[in-house]
């Protein structure tokens, strides 16, 4: 099985991911490869199998719903690119 | 100092043949004398000091622990509270963690030294150490070779005796390979066994902290510091910690050892193979039987592994998106210039292969064919070991198939990278514990015997690999140059 450029640009679309256009032959090339290695998954009956997420099979756990973390704020947003009083900025979205 | 063990050193701070400010200011000097390893990230020298002149404190005043004083490191994975914490990507070059993962939190309960932050495949994605923004780290047997990865950094340091025991992480070998190319000791532990919170995630389902030490008496002590149920972590299994140490000395008379003959077929260096089979054989002489068993999914772990990781990546790795912290692109146009410009520039090729790779499995119309296809081979796989894990105690076989290759021999073709973690890869997917032990040297490069358990057998591998250490002194060679 092979990715064809295009197809390569509309994955990094989805991923919203650059990457550099004279990359783009060598990532479907590398993705190509890894789809070969992939479609000897069909060479195996799975009909029936239950897929496996956790290894011990483990659910999600609950716990009473108790304040267990204070307001954080200050310590998160001294690391964020860019803020203003109190709220992340980004490029504007709305006209 | 440095070439002792946790054990000896600890006796050496008790009797006051040296301070943990002596023994942190040589492994400081060290660190900086052997810089062209690469191994470190980050040095946390000032922090490592006051770390030591605390454990003298507490040393003195008799509440010591095994660990109190002694310098360790940690790989850059684990997010250390007011120290820039990378995980081996631009992208988390001015991150500096808010917070303490609990493995770092638990070292520091203990009264451990840091010395610093360890380099590392990009976000533990390679087998090399040579995806790092920070640089390839050198293997210190032999400087053209790559320390394997992803925990290269911790591989190289604790082989070149700039670490007396560091941490690694293993998604899919990391830990068990980078010990095995550098001939030191790793345990991968049991899913579940160590707690993830502040380990940044590759593959949630997949990853495990675990200790990287000399021996495996080393590794029991980190292991027993590291281990334990913690409510951060939704992953974290809750049953209690047996005391590592306690099991180290019983005998192996009666213990059976399957070889699955999948891990000795083509592929397998020969010269590898006779040493795996020259380490099986000691433990014959310990009263072991041995019998082969089979694997037959074993050659779908690659295809479900290299399905199940990158899509687990690409939706772990979206939360870098330059707005809340880490890099950002300058003067984006607008928000999806903001997102994929900052993700562009700041991920490096194997994460971003990864990245596009996961996206493709887990796009529209994919999903089922590729990434509930693969989770059904991981039950079957799991199934096997479970199959001969109820035919025997443990499994053995290589780590890798060959020893250390060389820096710049495979980075070109990113599929013969994968394929070379064929015997890591598998126990990850079933979520075993499993052990990397120092067995010998091919052309003066280490071989690394892979130990494979049962679930939650950590006690028992950690015994296995310790009496095998009590008949053998494979792990006690020091590289030339760091003796």
């Amino acid at each position: 099985m092979s990715l064809t450029a295009d197809e390569v640009k509309k994955i990094a679309h989805l991923a919203r991911l650059g990457i550099d256009e004279q990359d783009v032959v060598s990532y479907a090339k590398d993705l190509s490869g890894m789809l070969d290695l992939m479609t000897q998954m069909g060479d195996l009956d799975t009909d029936g199998v239950e897929p496996m997420a956790h290894p011990m099979d483990q659910v999600q756990r609950l716990r009473p719903d108790a304040v267990t973390e204070q307001d954080g704020r200050e310590k998160f947003q001294a690391i964020a690119p860019q803020v203003e009083a109190g709220l992340y900025l980004v490029p504007k979205v709305i006209e | 100092m440095y070439n002792k063990t946790i054990a000896e050193l600890a006796k050496g701070l008790r009797s006051g043949e040296f301070s943990s400010v002596d023994l942190t200011k040589a492994f400081l000097a060290r660190i900086k004398q052997h810089n062209s390893l690469n191994t470190y990230i980050t040095v946390t020298e000032e922090l490592a000091l006051q770390e030591a002149q605390a454990a003298d404190e507490r040393l003195a005043k008799g509440n010591a622990e095994l660990l109190t004083g002694i310098p360790v490191a940690q790989k850059d994975i684990f997010c250390t509270k007011g120290v820039k914490t990378t995980c081996g990507s631009k992208m988390l070059d001015n991150f500096i963690a808010p917070y303490n993962a609990t493995v770092v939190e638990k070292f520091n309960n203990a009264g451990a030294v840091m010395l610093g932050k360890l380099n590392m495949d990009e976000f533990a994605m390679g087998s090399s150490n040579e995806t790092s923004y920070y640089g390839a780290v050198k293997n210190p047997w032999d400087i053209n070779a790559v320390p394997g990865g992803s925990s290269g950094g911790t591989a190289a340091a604790v082989a070149a005796r700039l670490a007396v025991c560091a941490t690694g992480t293993d998604t899919g070998g990391s830990i068990r390979q980078p010990a095995a190319f550098c001939g030191i000791t790793g345990l991968k532990p049991t899913y579940g066994r160590v707690s993830r919170y502040g380990m940044i995630a590759y593959a949630s389902s997949l990853d495990q902290g675990g200790p990287m030490a000399r021996n495996a008496e080393d590794a029991a002590i980190m292991l027993q510091t590291m281990a334990g149920f913690d409510d951060k972590d939704s992953t974290s299994v809750d049953l209690p910690v047996p005391d590592y140490m306690a099991g180290l000395g019983n005998s192996l008379q009666g213990l059976k050892i399957g070889l699955p003959k999948e891990f000795f077929g083509d592929g397998l260096n020969s010269d590898v193979a006779a040493t795996i089979e020259a380490a099986v054989n000691e433990y014959r002489k310990l009263g072991a039987t041995v019998t082969e068993v089979s694997m037959p999914t074993l050659k779908l772990a690659i295809p479900a592994y290299y399905v199940i990781a990158p899509a687990e990546c690409s939706a772990n790795l979206s939360r870098f998106d330059g707005v809340r912290f880490g890099y950002r692109c300058e003067n984006p146009a607008d928000l999806t210039d903001l997102y994929t410009r900052s993700r562009g520039e700041a991920f490096g090729k194997e994460v971003k292969r990864r990245i596009l790779m996961g996206t493709y499995a887990l796009s529209a119309g994919y999903y089922d064919a590729y990434y509930i296809k693969a989770q059904k081979i991981r039950r079957l796989i799991s199934d096997d070991f479970k199959k001969a894990l109820s035919e025997v105690d443990v499994i053995m076989g290589p780590v890798a198939p060959s020893t250390a290759f060389g820096i710049g021999e495979k980075i070109g073709n990113p599929i013969e990278m994968y394929l070379s973690d064929i015997y890591t890869i598998a126990i990850n997917l079933a979520g075993l514990p499993a052990m990397s032990v120092p067995a010998g040297f091919v052309k003066g490069m280490p071989v690394g015997l892979q130990i494979i358990g049962n679930y939650f057998a950590e006690d028992k591998l950690l015994n296995i690999a310790h009496q095998y250490q009590q008949i053998t002194d494979w792990h006690t060679y020091t590289p030339k140059g760091f003796e």
